[in-house]
């Protein structure tokens, strides 16, 4: 039996959780009843598979006997109705299992938690606490969740189809601009659990991954208790450059930090941004190498990116790196 | 046996388009090696000399750095640049003052009078620099390469002939023609043209 | 009846085998030269010429799949940046689907059906030169603009808005669906034609129930494409209308609708399936019957299972939208409608065993494609029950899984049986048989490549890799199972290099053929290889399903056709009793100029909707000069 306890955040660090974004490693109430209807249509389907093939070998290798032919062909003429009736029964049971399935997923308690999720090209924003009240925070790329609790996830896009897809939680739900679609999760067990945008939705459609990381109860909180504060003033010599350098750059017109005058809102928001496992949707780990090797060249990275590449003095990188580390 | 009594016309007619096709293609190809592919990134040299802004005095008007000329970067050609403008036009709040682009609290974009001179640079300048009045600076806001972006559009919605790479309508409520349909012209030949606004800029 | 007795026609009743071949010849046979080559109406030629384009597009295609398989064999790869990446993977879909599989499933039609039937040429004639033409304008039109760099980037689904005019930059998209204005356009014309051949042109005696089984599939496939292609042609009409003129039919702001896209996409999309594998599924009967030396068995429920595959082929489908968030009672109805199509495809397969079963198969090439369809088609169409379940989709769907799903069921299920009947026909077609050898090493290096290339993909999908995804990082754990797959691949594609080997080495050098090579039993093999232009020196008189192998000596045939001109026959639809003689059309270069002026209307379409205006005017006139009166009677019986 697998510890369920709270696995311990840096251990599991994203680059080293392998096979986390699977179908069959399952840890979402709604993923567990797909496995279990997945692998038993794939056996079914398997066996189906086996038994026509057998057939075809048999028919082409048989020994044949003279006269066997009125006789045969009437047998034959048994066997195949036979086999549709069976396919009949076969395809009958499927679709009813497929109904119970979906009837079980639908039949979900109400939700206790809900979040907006906003895709745009190429990353995720999630948006708690509703859009207006005064508590609400933003983040990106990383949606955190209590475990065992029902989480509803309003679906919005802000230009093209996206597809909001974490194997190991869910099934997959497109965001269509213009609609509003809804996901509900309930993951059973802490963990961290990738997921990543399942419609092509252009240049980027590879890099737009996202994070659902479960935790309890208790250390969510803490969690949405520290995302809703504003950020401590930077203190060290470097990091205050940093600031400056942010808000002087183009940085600030795209971006918000909260507490401070960047207010942008095309991009992700990094009020917290020192908190968050990756950057660029996943694409790099959050270091301060990969930080300043993200804003040194994002165009690089990840061609096509709507960051644009902002040209810095190397202290300036140097500066804003240990700025955006300090965002816890 | 002779391949020529073999290959004769029947066989050899299916063969003759097939040969046809892929010339033409192979052409298509040598020109297409020819042009420059969409280009994400741009150098910071080279955007800083992107940014070396030739302009009259007072700002009227003015040349494009040499670059532009030797970067084949059209910005007023390409439409992946001209549909960033776009985005950019957005995203940093142009309609706020410019509207879908005939003007509000800013001056209209669609009547065909230009403040500082029709030229690409004269607007990206006002762009980056700003302009007496209201037009605030974008310079600390936008990347040079975003700039030139949003200036090629700019000169774009307010030509009287469409370009072919003009990008067109967006998925909202539709306000005015698409760019694609040249505005400006359209707008000209529905009212009357706007009075000059003494009001705005120097004089021309 | 009121025709000059004194100047009876030439009738073909008084004359002897030798000089009834050379009067026919005289009025069938295109003569030598370009000009005349372009003017040329002969189904045969056409065919030919459409299938040799339809197999160019295919090596254009599967060298794309070689790129795309180069990027993805290791992850991070900078071999493809992601803007060329995407051009490729729609260029690979756009030209399998609409360049390579529709039309060669057509071009077989075209040079099979009138052959099969006992007819002299193709109803249409001339609108089968121009379908040919129009075809070959729109691969060109992809193709220049892939090489120009200015190719689709939007996938052969090309979903708004990522399409439409505000995140589709460029002519992009315009050149997509244009492209399938083009391909829609030929692929209509080819289906009216196979219908009304199939329908009024058949060999006296061929009732409906003696019509052979490819002749039935090829037949509901036309039905399928006359009611399918209008609504894609109806989408990307819209599409280009939305980016060119800015109607806002798919502008959620305006009143217009992302999702109706999807909709009208897949209901020409999903048929399109049927389209491409009920041509196979006809040729898979024809090799089978042939090959175990006997006739199929269960001929009616087989076309029974045809017209029902037709039929259900447009419900459904919503199951390629399944995670669109429609509701839920709509979906249920859906997966029921999407399973139950395996019953009709469960009866093909188990009537296909059967013949096997109850015949004495021979292990010729062409009966081991289709041992390799059989394998590898029951697998795709079993993942297809597994996706048309919602909560299973949910999980799969834009996966490499439904990759692996669709690959199956094309390739395995289509391009496998179009091998096989590429061995099969080769030697009507050219009078040359291809090897045997070389055949079983193709069918062997295809049949393993495929599947170690495609199997694994199942596991990707389940594994949680996205499609069209231009790389994908190293820490997930698809790495091993892609570079697997990349070198796999390698094995297919040379497979497919033994098979072209062998249809150049056989063009120029087979065996000669003979009639009837495979002692098959279907009419085409009753004259000779390749075929006069005029198909039949009499046309014969059908009495049975298996006419040749009724009557192995000599077929029955009828007589009173005038042989100075260009004349068949016309008959019932139910019984295929003579009802007229009806003149064939003869060989005109009208229809190239017209799908010259055709495509130059629709190209310059894309720039401005003017050209609809201006464009207009020279079809115009070269549609007056296709349809120009002779002078001579049409009906002088």
């Amino acid at each position: 039996m697998k510890s369920t306890s709270a696995l311990p955040p840096l251990a599991l660090l994203v680059s080293g959780c392998s096979g986390a974004q699977s179908v069959l490693n399952a840890e979402g109430h709604a993923a567990i009843e797909l496995k279990a209807l997945i692998l038993g249509i794939i056996f079914v389907c398997a066996v189906v598979w086996l038994l026509v093939t057998i057939a075809l070998v048999l028919a082409l290798v048989r020994r044949r006997d003279r006269n066997d032919g009125a006789i045969s062909e009437r047998k034959a003429a048994a066997v195949v109705s036979g086999a549709v009736g069976a396919t009949v029964l076969v395809i009958t049971g499927l679709t009813i299992a497929s109904f119970y399935t979906t009837r079980a997923l639908s039949e979900a308690p109400g939700p206790e938690l809900t979040i907006d999720v906003t895709a745009q090209q190429w990353w995720w924003r999630f948006t708690y606490g509703g859009s207006n009240s005064a508590d609400a925070f933003a983040t990106a790329n990383e949606l955190h969740i209590p475990v065992g609790k029902v989480v509803r996830l309003r679906l919005r896009s802000s230009d093209v189809i996206h597809s909001f897809w974490v194997p190991s939680l869910a099934g997959k739900q497109d965001l269509i601009p213009g609609r509003e679609n809804t996901l509900t999760l309930r993951a059973e067990r802490p963990g961290v659990y990738r997921g990543q945008c399942a419609e092509f939705c252009g240049l980027q459609h590879s890099h737009m991954a996202l994070f659902v990381i479960a935790e309890a109860q208790a250390d969510y909180e803490r969690w949405a208790e520290r995302q809703r504060g504003p950020v401590a003033e930077p203190t060290e010599a470097e990091a205050v450059a940093g600031k400056a350098a942010f808000m002087a750059k183009q940085c600030a017109a795209c971006h918000t930090i909260r507490g401070t005058r960047a207010s942008g809102t095309t991009g992700p928001d990094l009020t917290h941004i020192a908190s968050r496992r990756t950057i660029a949707a996943g694409l790099l780990e959050n270091t301060r190498g990969s930080l300043a090797a993200w804003i040194a060249d994002p165009q690089t990275l990840k061609p096509g990116t709507h960051m644009p590449l902002v040209p810095l003095t190397s202290d300036e990188l140097r500066q804003l790196a240990v700025y955006m580390e300090g965002l816890e | 046996m002779m391949p020529g009594k073999v290959l004769n016309s029947n066989v050899a007619q299916p063969l003759v388009t097939i040969l046809f096709f892929l010339l033409l293609v192979g052409l298509a190809a040598l020109i297409g090696l020819a042009r420059q592919p969409r280009q994400y990134r741009t150098d910071p040299p080279v955007a800083a000399a992107l940014n070396q802004l030739r302009l009259m005095p007072g700002g009227i008007g003015g040349a494009p750095p040499e670059i532009y000329f030797a970067l084949d970067r059209p910005y007023e050609t390409s439409a992946y640049d001209l549909s960033q403008g776009k985005r950019l036009y957005s995203w940093f709040g142009c309609a706020s003052c410019h509207g879908d682009g005939r003007g509000g609290a800013g001056p209209s974009l669609l009547d065909g009078w230009w403040l500082y001179g029709p030229s690409v640079v004269a607007i990206a300048a006002s762009i980056r620099d700003g302009r007496p009045r209201g037009m605030p600076a974008f310079g600390s806001r936008m990347t040079t390469d975003q700039i030139w972006q949003l200036a090629g559009y700019v000169k774009t919605i307010g030509a009287y002939s469409a370009s072919l790479a003009a990008p067109s309508r967006n998925d909202d409520k539709h306000t005015r023609p698409a760019e694609n349909r040249a505005p400006a012209a359209i707008l000209f030949n529905e009212a009357p043209p706007v009075p000059p606004r003494s009001d705005q800029g120097p004089s021309p | 009846m009121t025709e000059d007795r004194k100047q009876s026609p030439l009738m073909d009743d008084r004359l002897d085998d030798a000089e009834l071949e050379r009067h026919l010849l005289q009025s069938w046979q295109t003569p030598g030269g370009i000009w005349k080559a372009l003017a040329t109406v002969d189904h045969k030629t056409i065919a030919r010429r459409y299938i040799v384009t339809a197999f160019v597009f295919l090596i254009l295609g599967g060298l794309l799949a070689v790129a795309m398989r180069i990027q993805l064999a290791q992850p991070e790869a900078r071999i493809l940046d992601p803007d060329r990446y995407n051009q490729i993977f729609t260029m690979h879909g756009s030209t399998m689907m609409f360049l390579f599989a529709v039309p060669v499933m057509e071009a077989m039609a075209i040079y099979l059906v009138p052959l099969m039937v006992g007819t002299r040429n193709i109803a249409f004639p001339r609108l089968n030169a121009f379908s040919y033409w129009i075809i070959l304008a729109g691969g060109l039109l992809l193709w220049i603009s892939f090489a120009l760099d200015a190719a689709p980037d939007v996938g052969w689904f090309a979903y708004v808005p990522l399409s439409g005019p505000e995140y589709g930059s460029g002519k992009r998209a315009d050149i997509w669906a244009q492209m399938i204005t083009f391909t829609e356009l030929s692929a209509l014309a080819v289906a009216v034609e196979i219908v009304v051949t199939v329908f009024k042109q058949r060999a006296p005696g061929m009732s409906l129930d003696r019509i052979p089984l490819l002749v039935w599939s090829m037949l509901v496939m036309a039905f399928i494409v006359i009611m399918a292609m209008p609504a894609i042609m109806f989408a990307s009409s819209t599409l280009i209308l939305d980016r060119l003129v800015e109607t806002q039919f798919y502008n959620p702001a305006a009143g217009g609708d992302a999702l109706l896209w999807q909709h009208v996409f897949w209901f020409f999309g999903h048929p399109e399936v049927y389209i491409i594998f009920l041509p196979a599924a006809g040729m898979v009967s024809t090799i089978v019957a042939t090959f175990s030396r006997r006739a199929i068995f269960g001929y009616l429920p087989l076309v029974m299972a045809f017209i029902a595959t037709g039929i259900l082929a447009f419900g459904l489908w919503v199951h390629h939208m399944f995670v669109v968030g429609l509701p839920r009672l709509g979906e249920s109805f859906f997966t029921a409608s999407s399973m139950a199509i395996a019953v009709p495809a469960g009866i093909q397969v188990f009537c296909w065993l059967a013949t096997l079963w109850l015949g004495r198969p021979v292990f010729a090439t062409p009966l081991l494609f289709v041992i390799g369809f059989i394998v590898t088609f029951v697998i795709g169409g079993l993942t297809g029950v597994m996706v048309a379940s919602v909560p299973f989709d949910t999980q799969v769907h834009d996966t490499y899984f439904v990759v692996a799903h669709f690959h199956y069921v094309l390739v395995g299920g289509a391009v496998f049986p179009l091998l096989g009947a590429i061995y099969y026909w080769f030697p009507k077609m050219t009078g040359r048989m291809m090897s045997e050898r070389l055949g079983r090493w193709a069918f062997g290096l295809i049949f393993l490549g495929f599947n170690l290339t495609f199997f694994p993909m199942h596991i990707l999908g389940l594994l949680g890799m996205p499609r069209r995804v231009y790389t994908y990082q190293p820490d997930l754990p698809w790495g091993g199972l892609n570079l697997f797959i990349s070198l796999s691949a390698l094995l297919l594609v040379s497979g497919f290099l033994v098979f072209f080997i062998d249809v150049l080495r056989a063009w120029r050098s087979g065996l000669p053929a003979g009639p009837n090579p495979w002692k098959a039993a279907t009419l085409e093999w009753a004259t000779s290889s390749p075929p006069p232009a005029y198909n039949f020196r009499r046309i014969p008189v059908v009495d049975a399903c298996d006419p040749l192998w009724m009557h192995p000596e000599e077929l029955a045939v009828t007589a009173g056709l005038r042989v100075d001109r260009r004349e068949l026959i016309v008959s019932s639809v139910v019984e295929a009793l003579p009802e007229a003689r009806e003149s064939s059309p003869r060989d005109s270069i009208w229809p190239f100029w017209a799908a010259i002026a055709t495509s130059i209307m629709l190209i310059g379409s894309i720039f401005t909707p003017w050209a609809v205006v201006w464009g207009a005017i020279p079809v115009a006139v070269t549609l007056i000069g296709w349809f120009w009166p002779k002078g001579t009677a049409e009906d002088a019986s």
